[in-house]
């Protein structure tokens, strides 16, 4: 059993739902990023998910592509974040989802790529732009290694979509709250309970939904209806504006997920 | 479909104004989005778009060209897919975009070939078509791939290829995967997008439609590439020889033309696409060579 799907089942057994915090890496250095995810940790994160900057990062909105711009112009690239996570490691042992589209893994090699993070303490993969269909080999490369490989799925997607991304997931799978991009808007109309009912017809695995949650509200209507919660654009927004308030904010949202 | 909105990327504005044309036409809302350096290159055909009612959008990001603006179109799809159809102007993008444009672009070569016929009686023994993303160049090339032609496609070289500064994929990308299919790409050995340049906005774009590099691999089409400096000398022969304008992306075209032409006998026939007007560069060339209008 994986370190994330431990996480859930442990979760599950106290009746509580995940948080889970996102930060980019190299944000607002390396270093800094390190010092926050201790913080991630201190505020009750129960996993953690760690971005990977790209020149084109298709599925996320101004908030995190403005990150990806700073993070790349400080240099951070793939090949230096995965030392980083080994130089963590020594510090905590919280579960860490790797988010990063496919190009920078493509080019770093699938299979040197699966063996580094998996070295270097990763526990599952995210990468919005390689869809299951597409995944054959890097699926296979990643259940040798034991590192969880994580697909979307959203609110347009199929029956035949979910049975798909059900059966390609591992660890949880990643529920988009709406259509668009990360830090939209979140509608929070009845649709979200509704979907997470479709898809827990096709399997028991964890569901965390992600995309436009914003307010310790909102989180708490998200994880009524799903196992946990991802914050993203919300949280980067205040690391770079206003950091004072982040250990506060972090609190208010683990208080309301439940 | 049922949908009552239509969106498009754009580079040299081509496109869009297509879109917007069609969307005019039959009454459907139009967005095109447009990086904000094209925005500043291609004013005339802006000016176009939103004659035709179309709201176009600046893309201030990335590159600001191309490729941000494909970016822009595809993030506005995911959000507003139940109502928005994406009119994608190139053989790119995910499947099955590749093959539907070029399956609309294929009237080209179909249309080549009645020409031809009828001027020369003939098949010519040379294609030549600007390589961006590739539309206009597979549209003419596909109807032909049987026939043994020798069919050339001509990228950027923008400053060189030596500076860093072109939109040459062959010349100097390498294979990789963006957004949504995998094709040779200008990239860092992150595997992050390179900026590109080139003079002309419609070629100014760090990948090319993935059957362009099966072609190639195959050995059925040859690829090369022209520089800013030589696409505007044979932009500025086509007006003066034949009191044809071209778009700068045609003009690249018709550069390779004048470099291997001098060696052909008189007989051999050249078909070369001339696949944009120029009336949108006249201002952006004027510029360049500091001429004030």
């Amino acid at each position: 059993m994986s370190g994330i799907e431990k996480t859930f089942r442990e979760l599950k057994k106290k009746g509580r739902k995940a948080f889970i915090p996102y930060i980019m890496a190299g944000e607002p250095s390396l270093e800094k990023t390190g010092e926050i995810i201790f913080m991630f940790e201190e505020c009750g994160a129960d996993i953690v998910e760690l971005g990977v900057p790209f020149t084109d990062p298709l599925a996320d909105g101004p908030v995190i592509q403005r990150a990806s711009e700073r993070a790349l112009e400080r240099g951070i690239t793939l090949k230096g974040v995965l030392p980083f996570i080994k130089e963590l490691r020594k510090r905590t042992l919280i579960p860490l989802v790797l988010m990063t589209y496919y190009n920078p893994v493509f080019k770093y090699g699938e299979e040197d790529f699966v063996k580094d993070a998996r070295d270097a303490g990763v526990d599952g993969v995210i990468i919005p732009d390689l869809p299951p269909d597409e995944a054959g080999s890097f699926i296979k490369l990643s259940r040798k290694a034991f590192l969880d490989t994580v697909f979307l799925l959203a609110p347009t997607s199929t029956t035949e979509r979910i049975k798909k991304v059900a059966r390609a997931s591992r660890g949880f799978i990643y529920y988009v709250s709406i259509t668009g991009i990360t830090g939209s808007r979140l509608l929070l109309d009845g649709s979200l309970e509704s979907s997470i009912l479709e898809i827990r017809k096709y399997t028991d695995k964890p569901i965390a939904v992600g995309f436009g949650v914003s307010s310790p509200e909102e989180a708490a209507v998200v994880s009524k209806a799903s196992d946990g919660v991802i914050v993203g654009s919300a949280i980067v927004k205040r690391i770079n504006e206003s950091p004072d308030g982040l250990r506060e904010y972090l609190f208010s949202l683990r208080e309301m997920i439940r | 479909m049922g949908k009552r909105r239509v969106i498009a990327e754009t580079g040299a504005g081509q496109h869009g104004v297509a879109v917007a044309t069609g969307a005019a036409l039959v009454g459907l809302e139009c967005e095109v989005y447009m990086g904000s350096e094209d925005i500043k290159r291609q004013a005339l055909n802006v000016f176009r778009m939103r004659l035709l009612g179309a709201k176009v959008t600046e893309v201030p990001v990335g590159s600001r060209t191309l490729k941000d603006a494909i970016n822009e179109a595809l993030r506005d799809w995911t959000t507003n897919v139940r109502t928005t159809h994406y009119i994608l102007g190139t053989v790119f993008g995910p499947h099955p975009f590749p093959v539907m444009v070029r399956d609309f672009q294929s009237v080209i070569g179909k249309e080549t070939r009645r020409q031809i016929l009828d001027a020369e009686g003939r098949l010519p023994d040379y294609l030549i078509a600007c390589v961006g993303g590739g539309s206009n160049a597979i549209g003419l090339f596909y109807e032909f791939l049987k026939e043994g032609i020798t069919m050339i496609g001509v990228e950027a070289g923008g400053k060189g290829i030596e500076t860093g500064e072109h939109a040459a994929r062959f010349a100097g990308g390498s294979v990789g995967v963006f957004q949504g299919c995998k094709s040779y790409l200008l990239q860092d050995d992150d595997g992050n997008v390179l900026g590109t340049h080139s003079v002309a906005p419609g070629l100014d774009y760090a990948s090319i439609g993935p059957e362009h590099p099966y072609l190639r691999d195959n050995g059925v089409i040859k690829y090369t590439y022209a520089t800013d400096e030589e696409t505007i000398a044979a932009f500025e022969l086509l007006s003066k020889t034949e009191g044809i304008i071209p778009a700068l992306e045609s003009a690249h075209a018709l550069a390779e033309v004048v470099k291997f032409s001098p060696k052909l006998s008189r007989e051999e026939i050249i078909v070369v696409n001339l696949s944009g007007r120029g009336d949108k560069d006249v201002q952006h060339v004027a510029k360049i060579k500091g001429i004030e209008l």
